[in-house]
């Protein structure tokens, strides 16, 4: 079999975009995927398209991509099981300081021409009943959406096996200069490799620093209970974003199913599939403080996904010039979902020389090379 | 066994006291349990707790199964039109 | 909240082992706390309602396992667990901790239920869960009954069904005459499960008795209208008020699989004393393997024994349980369910009852997990005890994970019985809760 221009490794929403962009340029590709396209941190995502502003990167890359889903989504090449939902999201402010950190956000969002609002306690209690009574109001972005990552997935890879994509249901075991060993003892040639593993990247490139940051879920059976938007506390800001220890922060998004997901959590513990029931009921416990209703709405199943987290808090996405030929696209940690189309997009203009849709500089991974060389 | 009055959908009902929900709501020929995400009906299979098929909502909790409940005097219970 | 006192053990599942394992554990004393979903005790087969007859075994064993010599915590269901002693209990909406030395899970059997067009229709129901609807009081006089099953639970159902009133239009058994016939001589060398055999097929006389027959489909508009049958070779039409159909029994193992206990198969994986492979947790019953209600007495008291650490046991016990044991794994091989159920299923016929996935949105490459992402498939309520086991059957799909919480307790209790154990706030410990 011919070598593909470019092999993906990973079929999560992050490979798969990815894949469709370069064949969209006209190059040969072929998707290596150990299980099946969404089995990831994809499978395990919550689907939250959010901007994020926490740096002026980060806001860049979330509203490109952003804008690319919402097109993609209006452009109708999604299907109804993707479970679109243009709910926006609502930070929740609970006391004075979160109030200022909202006016800033509020003025961050805008100045980088992102709709945002400020909603006082009352505007609050009305676009959003559920709430308990006492927040000092929310930050709507009302162009933020929610969607079913596992089958936006199954989309995109039954679109790309459709038109002829090779998709090899293997694992990558180990790469050498212009390929990459499958556990079955075979080799894929390629011209580029784009790494796109998630957090198991990091098992395939020595010295990257990306660890899985893990998080659980809880979802609740189909209730009368509405919630209208994402849901986030801005006391999330505090908590969520440091490396060490683990952290919770109240998270619940309205599925169209009509059942509630309840987040959120951080914790750095390996790969470990243990559930950890007092971060569970904490996390529980925040979400039934915000929104009392969910205390009397059944729960139906916890899970677990591992984020790829990077020490800067921004993705990697570019070249890795110790393995040349090969480029990564990982360690968006909890915005893989959010960033993927941008991502994909980079990914593709750095090989094929074309014009980047953003300033792809403060994303390439590079930057982490020299953490890298220092720890060795 | 003496007979307790339940309230079906708002409908105060007399059904005897030692049997299970779904047992009162077949008594009183209630045929749908809940409904399919098509709005087909749908009735308990295993009877047992196994299947959820017997959601409904009992004193304002979604998702109870009726052939768990042993019904008692004042239950409410709401359940979809036959 | 967590129970006041450190129990001796907890045993799960109220029917003939639970209720042996509570016995012989509260006669040495021990402090027990009997737990299960049903409002009542007895499990499935010695259901009833408030003075119903019941067996000479379940009067005496229903006189011993209760307060105080064993407490009892009735529509009560284990949701999670922090460990092996430490189980999650909600208590019918309030949600606990109950701290145990030692588990005894009697979870019983749950039907194999295989999809075939119409079984989604109001009226078609299981072989025990008909049986179960009676006893609970279900009214059924006068109603068209069709039993279609396999293996001996179809007789004490069909006997039920005219002792209340229903009409009986047909037992049908999938099982073919041939393997019957087999199983039947084997019944010689027992003669009390011959016996019963005999008693109920003298109540069910009138109805006609078809083996290799099975419901090709259910009709009906807002309920069940007709069922399709293969009777022989022959379809037959049998207008009916109620089909119960089921294939056969599976030891129901949800909790045992929460609490990391080895599977052998479909059971729980037991050793000769009913130990689980997680230490401090013992099994007995169906849920380690389907063999009938005298082979769950004996394996609930050897694991009743072993549970409260008393190594000594009366040589019949053993002996016994090797019977039942052997007498189970017969039951399963000539009651397997035939290859002709999988062709029933069209696209169009609905597997996950749950999610409305039908058949056409499946594909046999798959397994399980990607049939969960892909399609919703088992993420509803039952989270694939249904579906689970008829996939395996249908295409040979394994691994569905079993994730807490158990039972869908509802957010707020479960969440606080989690937190519990870890007070952050400098509050002292909560006063012990009323006895549930």
């Amino acid at each position: 079999m011919n070598s593909p221009d470019v092999l993906v490794v990973g079929g999560g929403v992050v490979g798969l975009a990815t894949a469709r962009e370069l064949r969209l340029a006209g190059i040969t590709v072929a998707v290596v995927e150990a299980e099946f396209a969404g089995a990831g941190s994809t499978g395990a995502a919550m689907g939250h398209v959010v901007v994020m502003d926490d740096s002026p990167a980060q806001i860049a890359i979330c509203r490109d991509a952003r804008a690319r889903w919402i097109a993609w989504f209006d452009g109708g090449g999604l299907p109804p099981a993707a479970d679109h939902d243009p709910c926006g999201t609502l930070w929740l402010a609970a006391n004075e300081a979160e109030r200022q950190a909202a006016a800033r956000k509020v003025g961050a969002l805008q100045e980088a021409g992102i709709r945002a609002e400020w909603l006082d306690a009352r505007a609050l209690a009305d676009a959003e009943p559920a709430l308990r009574r006492g927040l000092v109001g929310a930050m709507r972005v009302p162009d933020d959406l929610v969607c079913y990552p596992p089958a936006i997935a199954r989309a995109l890879a039954d679109e790309l096996i459709a038109q002829g994509v090779r998709w090899i249901d293997r694992r990558v075991v180990g790469l050498e200069p212009g390929a990459a060993r499958l556990n079955d003892g075979t080799r894929v040639a390629a011209g580029a490799i784009v790494l796109a593993g998630g957090a198991q990247t990091a098992a395939l490139v020595p010295g990257l620093p990306l660890v899985p940051r893990r998080g659980h879920l809880v979802i609740t059976d189909r209730t009368p209970v509405r919630v209208r938007h994402q849901l986030i506390e801005l006391g999330y800001l505090d908590t969520a974003h440091s490396l060490g220890g683990a952290s919770i922060a109240f998270n619940v998004q309205p599925r169209r199913t009509g059942q509630l997901l309840i987040g959120s959590s951080r914790e750095l513990v390996g790969f470990d599939p243990a559930i950890n029931r007092e971060l569970v009921g904490r996390m529980l416990s925040r979400a039934v403080a915000f929104v009392p209703g969910i205390a009397r709405v059944p729960a139906s199943r916890t899970w677990i996904g591992f984020r790829p987290a990077t020490p800067d808090a921004l993705p990697l996405i570019g070249p890795w010039p110790a393995l040349p030929g090969t480029w990564i696209a990982t360690g968006h940690e909890g915005l893989g979902i959010t960033m993927a189309p941008t991502t994909a997009a980079l990914i593709s203009a750095g090989i094929t020389g074309k014009e980047p849709p953003i300033d792809p500089a403060p994303y390439l991974p590079d930057r982490v090379m020299s953490t890298h060389a220092d720890a060795t | 066994m003496i007979d307790v009055v339940i309230r079906v959908n708002g409908v105060p009902r007399r059904v005897p006291g030692d049997i299970t929900l779904a047992a009162a709501l077949w008594r009183l020929d209630q045929w749908t349990f809940r409904r399919d995400q098509h709005d087909a009906p749908r009735a308990p299979l295993c009877a047992m707790g196994i299947c959820y098929e017997c959601r409904v909502t009992v004193d304002g909790v979604t998702g109870v199964r009726a052939c768990l409940v042993q019904v008692r005097e004042g239950l409410t219970v709401e359940v979809p039109h036959d | 909240m967590t129970e006041a006192r450190r129990l001796d053990l907890v045993v799960i599942g109220g029917g003939p082992a639970g209720l042996a394992a509570a016995e012989a554990a509260s006669r040495h004393g021990k402090q027990v706390l009997l737990i299960d979903q049903a409002p009542r005790l007895g499990g499935q087969i010695w259901r009833h309602r408030e003075g119903d007859a019941l067996p000479r075994v379940a009067r005496d064993a229903l006189q011993v396992v209760r307060p105080p010599r064993v407490s009892l915590a009735l529509g009560a269901s284990v949701v999670d667990a922090l460990s092996a002693e430490r189980l999650v209990v909600d208590f019918g909406g309030r949600v606990a901790i109950v701290e145990t030395n030692a588990v005894v899970l009697a979870t019983g059997a749950m039907e194999r239920f295989l999809p075939f067009p119409g079984w989604t229709l109001p009226g078609v129901v299981g072989v025990g869960g008909l049986q179960a609807l009676i006893k609970s009081g279900t009214p059924i006089a006068g109603a068209r009954v069709v039993i279609a099953g396999t293996g001996p639970l179809i007789w004490p159902v069909a006997e039920a069904v005219v002792r209340a009133g229903g009409d009986l239009e047909l037992i049908a058994e999938q099982a073919g005459l041939g393997t019957l016939t087999g199983f039947g001589a084997s019944l010689l060398a027992r003669p009390g499960l011959l016996g019963r055999a005999i008693r109920y097929r003298r109540v069910t006389w009138r109805a006609p008795f078809r083996t290799g027959s099975w419901p090709l489909r259910a009709e009906g508009g807002g309920r069940l209208a007709t069922v399709v049958m293969r009777v022989g070779a022959r379809e037959r039409r049998i207008p009916a008020d109620w089909l119960a159909t089921a294939a056969g029994l599976l030891p129901r193992t949800d909790l045992g699989r929460l609490l990391g206990c080895r599977m052998v198969g479909e059971a729980l994986d037991v050793d000769a004393s009913q130990a689980t492979s997680v230490p401090g947790i013992w099994a007995a019953g169906e849920c380690t393997g389907v063999s009938g209600d005298e082979g769950a007495r004996i394996e609930g008291t050897i694991a009743g024994l072993a549970a409260v650490g008393i190594a000594e046991r009366p040589g019949y016990l053993a002996r016994g349980r090797g019977r039942t044991r052997a007498f189970g794994a017969r039951l399963t091989r000539t009651f397997a369910p035939r290859e002709e159920l999988r062709t029933r299923v069209d696209p169009s016929t609905v597997i996950c009852r749950c999610e409305d996935v039908r058949a056409g949105a499946l594909d046999p490459a798959w397994d399980f997990r990607q049939a969960k992402l892909w399609t919703r498939l088992g993420m509803g309520a039952c989270q694939g005890r249904v579906c689970g086991s008829a996939c395996r059957f249908l295409y040979g799909w394994d691994g569905n994970t079993v994730r807490p919480p158990l039972e869908q307790p509802l957010v707020g209790g479960w969440a606080a019985a989690l937190i519990e154990p870890y007070p952050d706030d400098g509050a002292p410990p909560s006063p012990p809760p009323p006895a549930p």
